[in-house]
């Protein structure tokens, strides 16, 4: 009697996991997936709440849509006379229609728009910068005998371990005299200084994993040292390089207390803004949610994009030759 | 040993090596971490030199032009003798101890289930990642309409699958429940991390490895203990490392969640820190605490980085 043939003893490698216990290991990642997104969910919910829907109690799961969270975060507004209201002609845009509903009246732009374009600025350029400073200094460390490495290498390790709130103000002092205060350049001389230690701290590890004899065999052949990096090492670090960009970025983007207790108005970024958008009643729901959404866009996208480089660029150290 | 670039430089003639193109390697080596250096110690060093040296007197920031007096060590005999500084310093050990375990369990433990590589597990992958991409500064407010007593979504979710009406009990307002407000909240935001830097140490270890043990017959437990569990080890204590070193200095999430309260319930040391500074403008003493608390992390993060060498020499 030849035995059934069941899903376990059909032909499979003995190191792949059996389709069953693929299926309860899907079931039960995607069970956590799920749960996790419930609040993110409710954020972008929330994005499209009236005002007074996002405050309801039971939680609205179904409701009317609203433009109120958008419209409150781009615009400022001021509350006017029904017989002003009157006297004004017919609104013409969504905002507006929305501002009149609620006896208001549209006076200008918000502050949230500059704000994301500081965090644009400030978050990209200092990414660039901790990247160019990381590759050069793990390259150096990790080919070439420097003396005290392991101390140098802690050192730039316990330049991350100091509390912000604690060195805020030798910096605002510091920058004050130099100038750099509230300004875009300070925030991002600030943010490398903070992220190069990361940087250094991975790409090492990466570069560390790319075998020497590329380099030699290109010295041999004639090229300098700075073009081997160049034109051997660098092509090769490509992806420890996406995603030392994405954690660097993800700080920057998201830092709060810096930018709160450094910026003011010119270079302030947008998540010192975000949690203090008020309505008239309190917190403005709606447009803190929807300003939140449209923040974690950018880095969404970005991720979304290089998630293959992510993904295995994470693996240094991986492929065993 | 020289390299074949050093060996063949060796052996030019020195007329020609003269004309040879390139910097050195060590004026390269130079030229590459110098400018780290200087920006490390311009941004970094300096303000901690001037922290400490603020540490000894008695300096306050909202009265830049009284008379700065040094008062020696006085600030940290009463820092280290302060019971709410030890306070203070119990809620951050609470918040360290609990978010790092639940991290690392279910960061790991989600970062195996997803090397089982199911179908379209690299969808999840990324979707399990977003939570990790937020501001926890923006997080932290957001979670505060949450856990609304009245309103939040949180206290609902739970009235609705405990049974529990949904405004007998506030996360953030009650003493017993706050610290684990803050908990959840970080385990929410940060278990991707974890799972990330398990998900690197999954994906190293060579399938050659599992092959040689099933040919010895060794079980499913045997090849995770034996295998998996010390091979991933290195990662894992990385993920601690970096996890533990950002929560000691916590301060957005929990400030725009609790404010270190109710009272000072989840004072961690970063909103202590804030509070004599910012509010008390207390600087001499504040940065005291400040010193007092690097030199805690910086010391332990030594002693745990050795132990990491080691590990990763096995």
């Amino acid at each position: 009697m030849r035995p059934k043939l069941t899903m376990s003893t059909q032909a499979h490698s003995v190191v792949a996991p059996s389709p069953r216990a693929q299926w309860i290991a899907g079931t039960i990642v995607v069970l956590y997936a799920l749960l996790t997104m419930v609040p993110l969910a409710w954020i972008f919910l929330t994005a499209f709440k009236s005002g007074p829907d996002s405050i309801s109690y039971p939680p609205k799961l179904v409701f009317t849509p609203s433009a109120e969270g958008f419209c409150n975060l781009f615009n400022t507004r001021s509350r006017q006379t029904d017989e002003y209201l009157a006297s004004l002609p017919p609104a013409t845009t969504v905002c507006d229609r929305q501002a009149r509903a609620n006896n208001m009246v549209l006076v200008g732009p918000s502050n949230y728009a500059p704000r994301f374009v500081n965090s644009l600025v400030i978050a990209f350029g200092s990414t660039a910068l901790s990247v160019a400073l990381g590759v050069t200094a793990a390259y150096a460390f990790s080919r070439f005998r420097v003396p005290l490495k392991d101390d140098l290498l802690f050192f730039i390790l316990s330049t991350r371990m100091m509390p912000p709130i604690a060195v805020a103000i030798p910096i605002y002092l510091m920058y004050r005299e130099l100038g750099l205060s509230d300004t875009r350049l300070g925030m991002i001389l600030l943010y490398t200084a903070v992220n190069v230690s990361l940087a250094v701290w991975l790409l090492k590890g990466f570069i560390d994993e790319i075998p020497r004899e590329y380099e030699e065999a290109a010295l041999v052949d004639g090229y300098t040292r700075l073009q081997a990096f160049y034109k051997v090492v660098l092509p090769q670090a490509t992806t420890g390089i996406v995603a030392t960009a994405i954690f660097c970025l993800i700080f920057a983007w998201n830092e709060y207390a810096f930018a709160v207790l450094l910026t003011s108005g010119e270079a302030q970024t947008a998540p010192p803004f975000i949690p203090i958008i008020i309505g008239e009643g309190g917190q403005d729901w709606p447009a803190v949610a929807a300003g939140t959404a449209l923040f974690l866009l950018p880095i969404l996208v970005f991720t979304v994009l290089l998630r293959r480089h992510l993904l295995r660029g994470i693996t240094f150290g991986a492929v065993r030759k | 040993m020289p390299s074949p670039a050093d060996r063949v430089a060796r052996a030019t003639p020195a007329a020609l090596a003269r004309r040879v193109r390139g910097l050195s390697d060590r004026a390269i080596a130079w030229l590459f971490i110098a400018p780290t250096m200087v920006l490390l110690l311009a941004i970094n060093v300096f303000p901690l030199i001037w922290t400490v040296g603020l540490s000894f007197t008695n300096y306050r920031a909202n009265r830049p032009n009284a008379p700065v007096v040094n008062v020696g060590i006085d600030h940290y005999v009463s820092i280290l003798t302060d019971p709410d500084v030890w306070h203070a310093m119990q809620a951050t050990a609470h918040f360290l101890f609990w978010t790092i375990l639940l991290q690392t369990l279910i960061g790991f433990a989600l970062a195996w289930l997803i090397d089982r590589k199911f179908r379209g597990h690299g969808f999840w992958t990324t979707m399990i990642l977003i939570p990790m991409m937020l501001s926890p500064a923006v997080v932290g407010n957001f979670w505060a309409l949450l856990y609304q007593p009245q309103i939040g979504l949180w206290n609902y979710a739970v009235s609705f699958f405990a049974g529990v009406p949904a405004s007998s009990f506030s996360m953030i307002g009650e003493v017993g429940l706050a610290p684990w407000a803050i908990v959840i909240v970080d385990t929410w935001m940060w278990t991707p991390y974890v799972m990330l830097i398990c998900l690197a140490g999954l994906r190293s270890i060579p399938d050659y490895i599992y092959e040689a043990a099933e040919v010895d017959r060794a079980s499913n437990w045997r090849q995770f203990w034996s295998i998996t569990l010390p091979m991933v080890l290195p990662f894992i204590m990385l993920a601690v490392l970096f996890r533990g070193i950002e929560n000691f200095k916590m301060f957005d999430m929990v400030n725009l969640l609790t404010a270190g309260g109710p009272g000072s319930t989840t004072e961690v040391a970063s909103i202590t820190l804030k509070r004599e500074a910012f509010e008390k403008w207390r600087t001499g003493y504040s940065s005291a605490f400040a010193v007092i608390l690097f030199v805690t992390v910086f010391g332990l993060a030594n002693i745990y980085v050795k132990a990491l060498n080691r590990v990763k020499s096995r």
